[in-house]
């Protein structure tokens, strides 16, 4: 079974406690429709979980495939700077029919991020930086396709919808982890 | 028959790649090889499959290695659905007679007459040093590959 080959840290996007019993990490992009549809799968998750689990965001652009999927995620790291990670991430993936740069500015407008800043700090490359080191993770990890999950650190291959990863959660639960 | 397994000879072929052209693997000779049998063109599972491969083509070129996918699809299928993934590695076809090197490999599925979600890393002399056969809906994902790249003789 393939297995996380990079640990979360504190320098993940996290929301959550890294220390409960439950931990999911995604590798995810924002162009993928697979991956906007299960944005709420993992909402409900959290919703019936709560503190007992964590969810991590990690990047995987597909780029051949999907032309604003890196720039997409290039925002969403520019945002955490900003301390507005989720909030893009979200508006991201509700947005995700229509990515491009009229997008990108009026989200941005919308998490009140300087135009001039969101600039200056995308063509810095230190996010590019960042999302290269997510996706050769994710492919050393064995990410599949996305979205992929991991929960505590084994690649998740079952169905992506809410019983079924609800169900396999109750039995980490259950067995404290393991 | 389970999938070949390392250090077997690599059985040789020579499939259509393109409509009026073909690859053998003997031309592929001196360099390590990554071949890749997977059941269909524009099934769910394979698009994501060879969508993943296809963004790791610059780290397979740290290795100098060339990546070759087979199915039993035919070359035009193949040539669409290559330009609609942008993929940048060949598909090669094993239409005719059907299955042929996928059966060579152990990677058919008689029942399905489709090939099996089979990896196999080649050495630069012929030999197969990795292979892993994939739960048919579970794409691989290409952690073994580099793995087993990564442990090649330099």
């Amino acid at each position: 079974m393939s297995k996380l080959a990079i640990p979360v840290t504190k320098h993940d996007h996290i929301q959550g406690d890294l220390s409960v019993a439950c931990n999911l990490v995604e590798y995810g992009d924002y162009e993928c429709p697979s991956c906007g549809s299960v944005q709420p799968v993992i909402h409900q998750l959290q919703k019936r979980f709560g503190d007992q689990l964590s969810f991590v965001f990690r990047n995987f652009p597909l780029r051949e495939i999907h032309p604003w999927a890196e720039a997409a995620a290039e925002l969403a790291e520019f945002a955490a700077t900003q301390g507005k990670f989720w909030e893009m991430h979200d508006l991201l993936f509700a947005n995700q029919d229509n990515l491009g740069e009229a997008t990108f500015r009026a989200l941005s407008e919308e998490l009140e991020l300087k135009e001039s800043e969101v600039q200056h700090g995308l063509s810095s490359g230190i996010y590019k930086k960042r999302i290269d080191a997510d996706f050769s993770g994710g492919v050393r990890s064995g990410v599949n396709g996305t979205p992929t999950f991991f929960l505590n650190g084994d690649r998740y291959d079952a169905s992506t919808d809410f019983e079924s990863i609800a169900a396999v959660m109750e039995q980490v639960l259950i067995s404290d982890g393991d | 028959m389970p999938i070949l397994t390392a250090g077997t000879t690599a059985p040789e072929f020579s499939l259509h790649v393109t409509p009026d052209q073909k690859l053998s693997l003997n031309e592929l000779r001196g360099k390590p090889v990554v071949l890749v049998f997977y059941p269909a063109d524009w099934s769910p599972v394979c698009g994501d499959e060879l969508s993943v491969f296809n963004e790791i083509l610059p780290e397979l070129l740290k290795y100098k290695a060339a990546l070759v996918a087979i199915s039993v699809d035919g070359a035009w299928c193949h040539d669409a659905f290559a330009k609609h993934k942008h993929l940048h590695f060949p598909l090669l076809s094993d239409f005719e007679p059907k299955g042929v090197t996928a059966r060579a490999y152990g990677a058919y599925r008689e029942a399905d007459g489709v090939c099996e979600r089979a990896l196999f890393v080649i050495d630069g002399n012929g030999v197969i040093a990795w292979s892993y056969c994939s739960p048919v809906a579970v794409s691989p994902g290409a952690d073994g590959i580099l793995q087993a790249l990564e442990a090649l003789p330099k």
